[in-house]
């Protein structure tokens, strides 16, 4: 009696634990399905190609989004460049020079929080620091810099990792000197960790919006590469928050959010795709 | 020759010293910014003022400078992130990590991680366009835009970290335990939330605390689905959070109010530096393996 009673007490929990488990993830199942229906459904009709190809007019009363999409091509480029030689620069230095631990483990920590100081953060600093004579992309850029200069560092050093000792020794015992170790031995075999920072990054870049409603501005202009770093000009996320916040085209806004939707999923991709070939060949 | 070379390779290693102190020199260069330009409202308005004034009126002919509402309104809206957010991401991360067969996992893999990179601008436009309305209908508000149309936002918004480092944590806890407790008559469902879940439960702590990090930091959605009204927290009025103080009177502020707003990002530092230090001890606890 007492047995039966004790094992029929199991079997609710083990059934209640495992319509629990289900229903959490169905529900996360829902919300993404809903979130890519919801706005793709809604956006994709939305685009059109003047939309896309032409700048914003009062006068021919258009709403182009092509000088955000090119602002957010230049800030990309920009925080990349920027960011890939001193993030790559301190993995380095992290994994091959450091010999003190306890300022290995100051830099990590100091990696640590950078990563999670909130971008309304960065967006103020890089308005305080960068933006003494007002916004800019390249202040954006600058801001985004510091914001995934932790992503870049972690990502090579984790396969820096992954480079054998006996690579390095091996280019020591045949002369070369550390450095022309590191160039030629070294750094060829931690691009993986490069190109995944590098994808991450741009995603990271893509999404952000509250680091650079201060820094870089809400301008739709269009300029040239160089010109436009050092002009304000406002990001697809940027612009999607003005537009959703004043405009009554919800049209407008539905097709900028569909565009970010879109990039997401490719930039997902490319991560997923990425990580698997360099998986496969270090097999 | 020798001797050109180490100077050299000196001139190198020094270089790399130095970009390997950047990461150092950022979080210093913030973290004095933040206090010089945060100090200066704080000793005008005074600390006790301003950290429990109740009344925040930055342009009024009197002005009033308390952001106890701020503070509140962002501890309430993290604290009820984390109600809902966490059994759902605990819960899924378990499914992942233990019971899912292999396409499931991987599809629900790449959801998540879809998730995760989603802009918080498009999590705001359709709490905006979806929630807000909802909630006004369903409650019979004159506005839906309020603390909780925030709180689901947010609830959304933690869901993949919370379910990424629970699923790390998972994975690590040794196949022995689990064998062990199978071999002992235990089910596999028992054994993943008796055996497996407390295993892990230091990665499990350091989601949960990874979650409140962004919740709390969490800017533009919250902006775009909580009315912004200076109120004290109430679930179904308009309320403004820390960060959204800071963002949404940046742009026209002036003087004593604009210090101010910078005082708020202040406060709000100190939060995530002390969540921070919180998630670093679990982290380092985990991999103890304790």
């Amino acid at each position: 009696m007492l047995k039966a009673r004790a094992s029929a007490r199991r079997r609710a929990y083990i059934i209640l634990m495992h319509v629990l488990m289900g229903a959490a993830a169905v529900l996360t199942c829902a919300l993404v399905l809903f979130m890519i229906g919801y706005i793709l459904g809604n956006g994709i009709p939305n685009i059109t190609w003047e939309m896309l190809s032409t700048a914003p007019s009062y006068l021919a009363n258009r709403v182009g989004i092509l000088p955000d999409i090119l602002s957010t091509l230049y800030i990309v480029i920009a925080t990349l460049l920027i960011v890939l030689p001193l993030g790559v620069g301190a993995a380095i230095y992290l994994n091959e020079y450091a010999a003190n631990k306890k300022l290995v483990s100051a830099i990590e920590y100091a990696s640590e929080t950078l990563s999670g100081i909130p971008s309304i953060i960065y967006g103020l600093v890089g308005m305080l620091i960068f933006c003494k004579n007002g916004t800019s992309l390249l202040a954006g850029a600058l801001t985004l810099t510091i914001m995934n200069l932790p992503t870049i560092m972690r990502t090579t050093q984790e396969s820096l990792k992954t480079v054998p000792q006996s690579y390095r020794e091996g280019a020591f015992g045949l002369g070369a000197g550390k450095w022309r170790t590191i160039r030629t031995v070294v750094l060829p075999s931690c691009v993986d960790g490069v190109v995944t920072g590098c994808i991450l990054s741009v995603g990271r870049i893509l999404g952000e919006s509250a680091a650079l409603l201060f820094t870089a501005g809400s301008a739709h202009m269009l300029y040239g590469f160089w010109e436009g770093l050092h002009n304000a000009g406002a990001t697809l996320t940027v612009a999607l928050y003005f537009y959703a916040k004043e405009s009554s085209d919800t049209g407008l806004v539905f097709a900028i959010a569909a565009i970010l939707m879109l990039l997401t999923m490719l930039i997902n991709l490319a991560a997923a795709l990425v990580g698997s070939y360099f998986r496969r060949k270090q097999q | 020759m020798a001797q050109k070379k180490k100077i050299w390779e000196a001139v190198i290693h020094g270089m790399f010293l130095v970009l390997g102190l950047i990461t150092v020199g950022c979080v210093l260069l913030i973290t004095v910014y933040l206090v010089i330009s945060g100090i200066p409202a704080i000793r005008k308005i005074g600390l006790g003022a301003f950290l429990t004034g109740k009344v925040w009126e930055s342009t009024a002919a009197q002005p009033h400078y308390g952001i106890l509402p701020f503070i509140l309104t962002s501890v309430y809206g993290t604290a009820g992130a984390i109600v809902l957010g966490v059994p759902i991401g605990f819960l899924t991360a378990v499914y992942l990590s233990k019971v899912a067969p292999k396409g499931v996992k991987r599809a629900l893999n790449s959801a998540v991680s879809l998730l995760a990179g989603i802009p918080s601008v498009v999590y705001g436009l359709v709490g905006m366009l979806v929630l807000v309305p909802a909630i006004r209908k369903i409650f019979h508000l004159p506005d839906g835009a309020s603390l909780l149309a925030a709180i689901l936002v947010l609830a959304v918004m933690i869901l993949p970290s919370i379910i990424k480092v629970s699923v790390t944590a998972l994975d690590a806890v040794p196949k022995e335990y689990e064998d062990a407790s199978l071999a002992l008559g235990a089910t596999p469902i028992e054994t993943y939330f008796r055996v497996s879940v407390p295993a892990a439960k230091s990665g499990i702590a350091a989601a949960v605390v990874l979650g409140v990090g962004r919740a709390i930091g969490e800017a533009m959605a919250v902006m775009m689905v909580s009315g912004n009204a200076p109120n004290m927290p109430s679930l179904f009025e308009s309320v403004r959070f820390l960060t959204t103080a800071v963002a949404s009177e940046m742009s026209y502020s002036s003087g004593l109010q604009r210090q101010a707003l910078f005082s708020i990002a202040l406060v709000l530092y100190l939060f995530i530096m002390l969540i921070n230090a919180a998630l670093n001890f679990f982290l380092k606890r985990n991999k103890e393996g304790d």
